[in-house]
């Protein structure tokens, strides 16, 4: 038999039970959809984290207590504001070095309430991370060494407390303790899942004062020259370890970031594949079925096709196309919805989609793989049917 | 003469029935020309399909030599009995098993497709042998479409398409009236005297005075 003819007849095959080809190409559809999507998703995502990350600047270091190590606690932190005049003397730059001790703060104005990342920060912060301001102006100098009360709200606080009011010059309370706005930051969004827009900073002295302790959480330092970064870092923790000798210190840079973020995302990534691969798999498993079921409904037909002349390997392959088609056809559909669904995401919900060639690839090789997998016994079994037995079959 | 189109020589086939061994043919020998029209008579269980589907090569003798067009069975895989089938034998059931969604043509065809026949070859010789069955107002029906003798006369279009040696018909009248089973009958015979041997299974004894040589059968062998 030509295999042009074994196409036509399986298409034929598949066109005369319409509804029961499309309800099992629906799971292989899905599968396949899941995987482009989801894959989408959690490619579209590693690459946001990975810009915001990009956006820090390639000479920036930050600077935690504990070893930053798979497995390991977070540890409490020892650092205050000494160590902080300590580190900007090695680094030799004041402008260079900012701090932050954070904590979760319910933060009221008048009626109206919100939750929110209260940041107690030197006046540095701007310069040391990337924050441009929307309205009014960010602390200055002197707000952190008298420990003023005035605060910087994010874009999504300052919009819950005032809507389309201007919220410079109002009060508000941060855990019951009254501030001033001086000003608002643009609109960041979201990264990882953090609302970056619900942060507040205050002077890092109002912030202790409040929270009644004289730590910090953490330490970060814009290095002045690229190239010697590595050396900084080393000096940095030598001198915090010199002041702490029960604590270890890390000290990341970007570099350093952005390799494990693509290490835990690829493996996020490979996961939602993985999940997705499964659905595929049921799908198969469907496919698998339905031929297996098509085989035995049209057992007189593959005898009389016997009868008259069709070898077993000529039973067999139609009935692989058969499954072939049923997967590849829903594998293209697969594709267009899994796309359409990653580029819906990635237009109206705040999770980034981003379409890779090979998640397509994958996802079409895949299904064309599983028609082959799943329809070689189903293909067999008719190839291998007796034909006078088969005649017989009502 | 010419070599015999096929050559049984004391075959039986004996089914097996949950572990029980049914005997439904039990050592028949018999010789087919390439001019002959045989008709095989007997009694329903007697074994006459099971003879059919073997001088077919539908299937394959538990024992003897099998012989279809020269060519001894027993030494053929299954792919090599399909392409035997193909090439030597048309069959014609009782019960027509034509292909229910596919148009008369395309039934008539089908044997073609499996010798790799090219759509306008199949097409053309469908056709040629439809109107030789006096089926050319016929050609795009589908069997739900058809009366029970343009049926079995589909199917023995479809049987003779292939220009085989032998046409083997398994009760080709059983379905059908008396007239429309006499017009059957009269292309069968049409056929031989064109060359074609016919061998066919019948319970009615006119049917069978009219072939050149009635074999009987009963209880898996054949009464002498
Ligand atoms: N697939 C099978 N499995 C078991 N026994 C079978 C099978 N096919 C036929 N037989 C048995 O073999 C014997 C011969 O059957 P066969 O069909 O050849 O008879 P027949 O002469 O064609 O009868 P009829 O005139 O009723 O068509 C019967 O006893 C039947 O029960
Ligand atoms: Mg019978």
């Amino acid at each position: 038999m030509r295999l042009a003819e074994a196409w036509r007849v399986a298409l034929d095959a598949l066109r005369a039970n319409r509804l029961r080809s499309v309800l099992t190409m629906l799971g292989v559809v899905i599968g396949v959809a899941a995987v482009v999507a989801l894959v989408g998703i959690g490619t579209g995502t590693k690459q946001q984290i990975e810009q915001q990350v990009e956006g820090l600047g390639s000479n920036l270091l930050l600077v935690v207590p504990g070893r930053l190590e798979a497995g390991s606690a977070p540890a409490a932190s020892t650092m205050n504001m000494d160590d902080a005049d300590a580190v900007a003397r090695v680094v030799g730059d004041r402008d260079r070095v900012a701090v932050t001790i954070a904590s979760g703060e319910t933060v009221r104005a008048g009626s109206r309430s919100a939750f929110a990342s209260m940041q107690g920060v030197l006046e540095t912060t701007p310069t040391v991370f990337v924050r441009a301001l929307d309205r009014g102006t960010y602390l200055t100098r002197t707000d952190v060494t008298t420990g003023r009360r005035v605060a910087v709200l994010g874009a999504g606080t300052a919009a819950t407390l005032f809507g389309d009011r201007d919220p410079i010059g109002r009060q508000i309370t941060i855990g019951g303790v009254r501030f001033r706005v001086i000003g608002t930051f643009e609109r960041l969004g979201q990264s990882l899942g953090v609302d970056r827009d619900s942060e507040v900073h205050v002077p890092v002295t109002a912030a202790q004062r409040l929270l009644g302790t004289d730590r910090i959480d953490g330490l970060a330092i814009r290095a002045p020259d690229r190239e010697r970064i590595g050396e900084l870092s080393t000096a940095v923790v030598q001198t915090l370890s010199d002041r702490h000798p029960d604590t270890d210190f890390s000290a990341v840079t970007q570099e350093q970031i952005l390799g494990v973020l693509g290490d835990i995302l690829g493996v996020l990534t490979g996961v939602l594949a993985a999940i997705a691969g499964i659905s595929l798999l049921v799908g198969g498993v469907g496919v698998s079925n339905i031929m297996l079921v098509s085989v035995r409904e049209r057992t007189k037909e593959i005898g009389l096709r016997k009868a008259v002349g069709a070898r077993p390997r000529d039973i067999g392959v139609q009935f692989l196309l058969e499954a072939v088609l049923l997967t590849t056809i829903g594998g293209v559909l697969g594709m267009a919805l899994g796309v359409t669904a990653a580029l819906l995401v990635d237009r109206f919900s705040p999770v980034p989609a981003a379409i890779t060639w090979w998640s397509l690839v994958l996802a079409f090789g895949v299904s064309a793989f599983v028609g082959i997998v799943f329809g070689v016994v189903p293909a067999q079994r008719a190839g291998r049917l007796d034909p006078v037995v088969a005649l017989r079959t009502e | 003469m010419t070599a015999p189109a096929i050559v049984a020589t004391d075959i039986s086939r004996t089914y097996d029935l949950d572990g029980v061994s049914v005997p439904a043919l039990r050592g028949v020998s018999l010789t087919i020309e390439p001019s002959d029209y045989v008709a095989i008579v007997g009694t329903s269980g007697s074994g006459k399909s099971t003879l059919m589907h073997l001088l077919g090569g539908l299937d394959r003798p538990s024992g003897g030599t099998l012989l279809i067009g020269g060519r001894d069975v027993s030494t053929l895989n299954p792919a090599e009995m399909a392409k035997l089938r193909n090439e030597t034998i048309g069959f014609v059931f009782q019960s027509f098993h034509l292909l229910a969604r596919t148009t008369a043509r395309d039934n008539v065809a089908l044997p073609l497709v499996y010798r790799g026949a090219g759509r306008r070859e199949r097409r053309d010789r469908a056709t040629a042998m439809l109107e030789r069955v006096g089926l050319a107002h016929r050609l795009d029906h589908r069997p739900n479409q058809m009366s029970g003798g343009e049926q079995q006369r589909v199917a023995i279009a479809r049987a003779l398409v292939t220009d085989p040696s032998v046409l083997l018909a398994d009760e080709p009248t059983g379905n059908l009236d008396s007239t429309t089973g006499q017009s059957v009958l009269a292309l069968l015979e049409s056929l031989n005297s064109d060359g074609v041997a016919v061998v066919l299974v019948t319970h009615d004894r006119d049917v069978a005075a009219r072939a050149q040589r009635q074999i009987v059968m009963r209880d898996g062998v054949i009464v002498p």
